[in-house]
């Protein structure tokens, strides 16, 4: 059907050639216009059904924030970070000249070069949620794709280990969060400790949620080989550890991929309340502090954290989305 | 000639199901001299793949075993390589680096880097596939693929060459062009080969024997067909040589009357009674005759 009225308009070309480029350059540029049009469509009706209600729910620090309150306490921030910017430059040029003054009077002195002891921002805050979290979940990777990659090859391995994926799958971080802690401070005992405990914490949690999803992808994508290809391979006599680099394993990447995004998702849903229990300095425990806080402004802010850490989780799944076609052959 | 290349001998083969033992293959001899293209021709679920598989030692005989050089098989391995159905190419490999994980992996010791290019271009070229190194077997079409599954089986440099419906996917010129592609390689390298096919013309234009099987369960050796006619073979000269035609119609007579459809109502009836003829009597005149007079155009005839 499609060819024939290709074949049809071909035909003809030349007399509705520039009939075409007339109707259907703005036709594009409708349909262009469409794929934005209609999500802009969407978020403004939801912002004016937003700024309409938010006024009506009353709670004990006021009412709830409206789309401006949290326009205007997001300009805030960013000032706040601004001027901590500031202050920090400020006071490592201080720092710097004051060594350099000690060092021109007496050459063997000992200077001591601080950080800056202002308390973290926002964006300073959004950082340390980053790391924090791709952390947890390189190391949740590390973990899981080898073990999925044992399970998906090994029956009986996968028969021994499935009871225990079902059951500590669906564990919320707030399950294991004391527990993480309590390991933690028992273990991770040193005078010059290169990481907080706090982190470590939020780390652990994340990692322990988020890796199943790759774990149960990779194992059934290292299963579902093609198993004329798995032929090839004994025909070839590959030694396992070729069959399983050259074979198993980017056969299994389209499904590995597919887990790591699920998992990656997870991952950052969990470091929010990791980070409000562990008191990692993050994006949780400025929603926690503000909680604490409970000034006039402390929801709004609340509000923009929140809007944030969607945009956040949002723009990691367009990442990994980018880095799976990059990777993935059948995409 | 005197001692057989390959040779199966009392091949049993049971499949384990939940309803107990299901016998595929019953006493399958077999003997295949070096450089003969050998055709297993029969009806669906005959088992002709099973055959192949236990010569390729992907599957293990129940009973019986199969005899290369004087070596049992009893693993897959590069010097019986397999050209499957529907091509198994890794995907994620280009046309190149398919040949050159074979060639990696057989002749890591025996070849250099640039011994190795060599030897994979030069497969690549026997096929006709040189120009399209680069490209990943989702850019190509079923039948260029299916070359370059031919080339990586070539590369391994077999003593036997297994086939399992290699054309069975491609359309009817694609698969013209690739059955006298595939004339001309096993013409030059005289490769043995053993190739299970649907086609009751390609077995008949591309081998020196052909073997009819028995419909299952407990399939075996039905007929063999000796195909002497002169090499190189043209299809158009052929289609209307009588001797070809003669060939054809011997084939297609085993198929069609004395096997018919698997699951056919009075096939039923029909089925049993030429498999107890052919077992015993057939394959002790058979094996005497390919001692004595090899090259005679005359069907070993069975029933």
């Amino acid at each position: 059907m499609t060819t024939f009225t290709q074949s049809d308009k071909l035909a003809d070309a030349p007399r509705w050639l520039s009939a075409v480029t007339e109707k259907l350059s703005p036709k594009a540029l409708l349909r262009s216009g469409q794929t934005l049009l209609l999500p802009i469509i969407g978020i403004a009706l939801f912002l004016l059904f937003w700024q309409l209600v938010a006024p009506q729910v009353n709670t004990s620090l006021g009412t709830f924030p409206a789309p401006t309150d949290v326009w205007e306490q997001a300009g805030q921030l960013w000032q706040e970070h601004s001027n901590e910017r500031d202050r920090a430059d400020r006071f490592v040029t201080m720092q710097e000249q004051r060594n350099a003054r000690i060092l021109q009077e007496n050459p063997d002195a000992e200077v001591r070069i601080r950080p800056y002891p202002g308390a973290p921002t926002f964006i300073d805050q959004i950082g340390t949620s980053l790391v924090t979290v791709l952390s947890g979940f390189l190391l949740a990777t590390l973990i899981a794709v080898p073990l999925g990659i044992v399970v998906g090859l090994n029956r009986h391995f996968a028969a021994a280990v499935n009871p225990l994926i079902q059951v500590f799958k669906p564990v919320s971080p707030l399950a294991w969060l004391p527990l993480v802690t309590m390991v933690v401070s028992a273990t991770y005992v040193s005078d010059d400790p290169m990481f907080e405990k706090a982190f470590l914490t939020s780390m652990i949690t994340v990692t322990l949620c988020s890796l199943w999803p790759t774990l149960i992808n990779t194992s059934v994508g290292v299963a579902a080989v093609n198993p004329d290809l798995l032929n090839v391979s004994k025909v070839l006599r590959l030694s396992f550890w070729t069959h399983t680099r050259k074979v198993v394993l980017p056969s299994s990447v389209p499904m590995i991929f597919t887990g790591l995004r699920v998992s990656l998702g997870i991952a950052w849903m969990v470091l929010i309340a990791a980070e409000m229990l562990a008191q990692n300095p993050g994006l949780g425990k400025f929603v926690w502090d503000e909680f604490q806080n409970g000034s006039s402004q402390s929801l709004s802010r609340i509000m923009v954290a929140v809007v944030a850490i969607g945009f956040i989780g949002f723009l990691l799944d367009r990442i990994m989305l980018l880095i799976q076609k990059k990777v993935a052959w059948n995409e | 000639m005197s001692k057989p290349h390959l040779e199966l001998t009392g091949v049993d083969m049971a499949f384990d199901t939940p309803n107990g033992p299901f016998l595929a293959l019953d006493k399958v001899n077999l003997k295949i001299r070096k450089g003969e293209f050998v055709s297993l021709i029969g009806h669906s679920g005959c088992g002709k793949s099973t055959v192949l598989n236990i010569v390729a030692g992907l599957l293990q005989a129940t009973r019986g075993g199969c005899v290369l050089d004087g070596h049992e098989v009893n693993t897959p391995g590069p010097e019986r390589a397999v050209v499957f159905q529907n091509h198994a190419l890794m995907p994620w490999l280009t046309v190149y680096e398919n040949v050159e994980l074979a060639v990696q992996q057989v002749f890591r010791k025996t070849m250099n880097k640039k011994e190795k290019r060599d030897w994979i271009m030069h497969n690549l070229t026997l096929v006709n596939m040189q120009h399209a190194i680069d490209k990943r077997p989702g850019e190509i079409s079923g039948g260029m693929a299916q070359r370059v599954g031919i080339a990586r089986a070539l590369a391994m440099k077999p003593s036997v060459l297994l086939m399992d419906e290699p054309f069975g996917a491609l359309d009817a010129l694609t698969r013209a062009h690739l059955q006298d592609s595939l004339m001309t390689i096993q013409q030059e390298l005289n490769s043995t080969v053993i190739m299970i096919t649907h086609d009751v013309d390609e077995a008949v234009l591309l081998s020196d024997r052909i073997v009819m099987m028995t419909n299952g369960p407990a399939a075996t050796v039905g007929e063999e067909l000796t195909i002497d006619l002169p090499r190189p073979r043209n299809r158009v000269a052929l289609a209307d040589n009588p001797t070809y035609v003669h060939y054809r119609q011997a084939v297609l007579s085993f198929l069609y009357e004395k096997q018919t459809f698997p699951g056919k109502g009075d096939a039923a009836e029909a089925e049993p009674e030429p498999t107890p003829d052919v077992e015993e009597p057939a394959e002790p005149p058979a094996a005497e005759e390919a001692e004595t007079a090899p090259l005679e155009p005359q069907r070993r005839a069975i029933a």
